[in-house]
């Protein structure tokens, strides 16, 4: 019982030799010929294009690949010299989704779920509860329920689940991606905190560079062809591989997004205006009202920021604007221009009406997604429309083209990587030409190549006339895209919106 | 949402193992199953109702969770009043319809059988708290924890799946496809909520592996469940209530044994 008692676990080793990943079903290994030795108590942060198999890599490391049904293997992949399923509770790993990582109830048994499944005895468990939660800064009661706790929040007990299974090795993949950014400060905070007192070995991986810069002392950039591009120190790697990671979707800090600047067109406002809100109130449910008194306008030509912290109804107002949601009080309407013919009020416009006015694209793609491939996909919105067939494949094959997708036109939606299902997000919406586009979070969690071209896109169709409105907690989105800034400030009413 | 929320308290039934109020209820249940009179459902019900008191629910709370039962019971009365199985005076007939003594004694009986096993049922379980339920099969009765915890860590995502079903609604008058063919557009999307909900369950698999579940290790539980005095007491209730009815049934020579 003493290794189990001593506050700081042993540190792991790490050892890959000609190792390599097929999952079932794919004609491409996801990790090919990998040589690498990471030693205990290294700090390593993981890099690579999308789809390099850094992901594969840290589950290999955790033990959770699956057996021989889930894919095929070569050469040896060793924690501490053995196998790493035959030793589950040496390495603790942690996942980007906060929803799908919380698995109980109630704090506490969410936190003692990983100890109860190593066996360690009933007093020892509540030791290390308390213990993790103290070392996350996870605040609240013991029963506290799960489903309270905010994004930032639930990967800290999650962070504190790992803890406590006293893991030698420490994996974390891409831990912040889907936090907005004071979620990855908590985050980053309670690993720093972590590290502090921890001599466990360490490996992150992460798209934004800068956030864990600093608590790392060596970087690994996997190839995407098989092995390692680079390891080092990460000032020498991110200076000798700063282009190519660039290019290959990592966030470099200090090199800039390199896009063009908007044009600056003063919109006309009394042309301009597509949609005026006046004292609206939103309600994301019946009786559920989240914001209200909410006075704006949504020009064209013209793109307009939603912010402000988690719960403030940002989603609601964009859904509401959208035509989705019903205003739960004052009015909303459309310009006589915009509506061309319709009702006023964009929540009367019938699926139809709507597509050829105001395109939405959700916060999660996977929810708009409604045909068996992505060609079909695309053509759903033309053919609402009733265009003739000639006319929605010409259109489809203009945007597989401009969103890179032209070689997977044939596959199936669900089975595309995070940054085409956002592409094609994007794409399924444009199909129609729509004078308005609203976009959630269009940036949430994608890498850098798939911001510079969601960015670049928008961009374009902003100069062209388009109008924009996105909820976004992502500055440098607001700061390169948007043109006046909407703040919702939680339970009063929101700001008049102010130019940038 | 409501539904899933569980009322919290400090009275004696709140500390009680949920596996035992499971027990009570099977017994009251199985009992009552076997036959099919108003005077051991009416018996029943009275030593309810004086137990009621003791449930932990407002009179509110009691209200709406129960109000199914209150609604299913009189349906099914209805029903067996007038296709129930014709017997002695005939009050009224209407093509397929025979009110008749037989069938109208048969409806009271039944919506009183109804709801002395439905209420009880469900003011037992408004105060269980799944995790504890799970503790208990695993810890009391024995059933393969795997399997338990799989079930309980399933139920969580049942909050998930309201929210992608929203989503799913409102994305589908984004695309264009929302207008008219309702039912063929609540196959698809009920096709959608299913592909999510097995990303979803695959994705809390993978988090529950990553943290030693299904490891070839003796498991320990964090949360001890027992079974003592309180859970004897409250099975013995329901025994008590179950055996009070059919007595006062077979004294009144009103046991009607379902299968007899």
């Amino acid at each position: 019982m003493t290794a189990a008692n001593s506050a700081t676990p042993r540190s792991a080793s790490v050892d890959a030799r000609g190792w390599g990943w097929r999952h079932a079903g794919r004609t491409d290994w996801a990790v090919a010929r990998l040589d690498l030795r990471i030693d205990p108590g290294e700090r390593v942060l993981l890099l690579g294009a999308s789809g390099a198999g850094k992901s594969t890599l840290l589950h290999a490391l955790a033990g959770v690949l699956g057996g021989d049904d889930e894919g095929e293997q070569h050469g040896r992949l060793l924690v501490n010299g053995a196998e790493p399923a035959a030793a589950r509770g040496q390495a603790g790993l942690l996942l980007q989704d906060p929803d799908s990582q919380v698995i109980l109830a109630r704090v506490g048994d969410d936190v003692a779920f990983g100890c109860e499944n190593l066996g360690v005895p009933r007093e020892e468990i509540w030791r290390r509860v308390h213990e993790g939660l103290e070392m996350v800064g996870l605040d609240v009661p013991l029963d506290h329920p799960t489903s309270a706790l905010s994004g930032g929040q639930k990967q800290r007990l999650a962070l504190a689940g790992v803890l406590a299974m006293r893991p030698g090795l420490l994996l974390l993949d891409e831990p912040t991606a889907n936090l907005d950014p004071d979620g990855v400060t908590e985050v980053r905070d309670a690993v720093a905190r972590v590290l502090e007192h921890s001599a466990a070995t360490f490996i992150v991986i992460e798209h934004r560079v800068a956030v864990w810069q600093d608590l790392v002392n060596r970087v690994i950039v996997l190839d995407q062809a098989g092995g390692v591009l680079a390891d080092g120190r990460p000032e020498d790697v991110l200076e000798n591989q700063g282009e190519r990671l660039s290019t290959a979707g990592v966030w470099v800090p200090g090199r800039g997004h390199g896009l063009p600047a908007r044009r600056s067109v003063a919109p006309d406002a009394a042309h301009g205006i597509l949609l005026r809100a006046e004292g609206l109130s939103i309600a994301r449910t019946k009786n559920l009202e989240v914001a209200r008194d909410l006075n704006l306008t949504v020009l064209a030509g013209s793109a307009l920021a939603v912010t402000g912290p988690n719960g403030a109804g940002k989603s609601t107002l964009a859904l509401t604007l959208a035509g989705l949601l019903k205003p739960s009080g004052g009015r909303l309407q459309a310009s006589a221009g915009f509506a061309d013919g319709a009702p006023a009020a964009p929540i009367a416009w019938t699926s139809r009406q709507l597509l050829s006015r105001v395109g939405t694209v959700f916060q999660d793609p996977e929810h708009q997604f409604v045909a068996g491939t992505v060609r079909a996909e695309l053509g759903v919105g033309p053919r609402a429309l009733g265009r003739s067939g000639a006319a929605v494949d010409g259109r489809v094959d203009v945007l597989l083209q401009r969103l890179r997708l032209d070689h997977l036109a044939g596959a199936n939606p669900f089975t595309l990587s995070g940054g085409e299902k956002r592409r094609l997000s994007v794409g399924t919406v444009l199909a129609t030409q729509p004078r308005l586009l609203v976009l959630d979070e269009p940036t949430f969690g994608q890498d850098f190549r798939t911001w510079r071209e969601v960015v670049g896109l928008l961009i374009e169709l902003i100069d062209d006339g388009t109008g924009v409105l996105a909820v976004s907690h992502d500055s440098e989105f607001v700061a390169a895209v948007a043109d006046r800034e909407y703040r919702l400030l939680g339970t009063v009413a929101g700001q008049p919106a102010v130019p940038r | 949402m409501s539904l899933l929320t569980i009322p919290v308290g400090t009275r004696a039934i709140f500390r009680v193992n949920p596996v035992a109020k499971l027990a009570a209820a099977l017994v009251l249940a199985g009992v009552l199953m076997l036959t099919i009179d108003w005077v051991s459902a009416l018996v029943a019900l009275g030593c309810e109702f004086v137990l009621f008191f003791w449930a932990g629910l407002s009179a509110r709370m009691f209200l709406l969770r129960t109000l199914p039962v209150w609604l299913a019971a009189p349906m099914a009365g209805l029903t067996t009043l007038l296709y129930g199985q014709a017997a002695g005076q005939v009050y009224w007939t209407f093509g397929l319809i025979h009110v008749t003594e037989g069938s109208s004694e048969l409806a009271v009986a039944t919506t009183l059988r109804i709801l002395a096993i439905g209420l009880p049922s469900v003011v037992l379980f408004v105060t269980v708290d799944p995790t504890d339920l799970a503790d208990g099969l695993a810890q009391v009765v024995r059933l393969p924890s795997r399997f338990v915890l799989g079930g309980l860590a399933g139920l969580r995502l049942v909050g998930l799946f309201i929210e992608d079903w929203r989503a799913l609604e409102l994305a589908r008058r984004a695309r264009g496809i929302g207008d008219g063919g309702a039912i063929r557009r609540l196959g698809s999307q009920a096709f959608a909520l299913l592909v999510l909900s097995i990303r979803r369950g695959s994705k809390l698999a993978t988090a529950m592996e990553a943290r030693g579940f299904g490891a070839p290790i003796t498991r320990t539980w964090a949360r001890e469940s027992s079974f003592g005095g309180r859970e004897y007491a409250l099975v013995g209730i329901g025994l008590f209530v179950a055996l009070l009815a059919v007595s006062v049934s077979v004294a009144t020579g009103s046991w009607n044994f379902v299968l007899g």
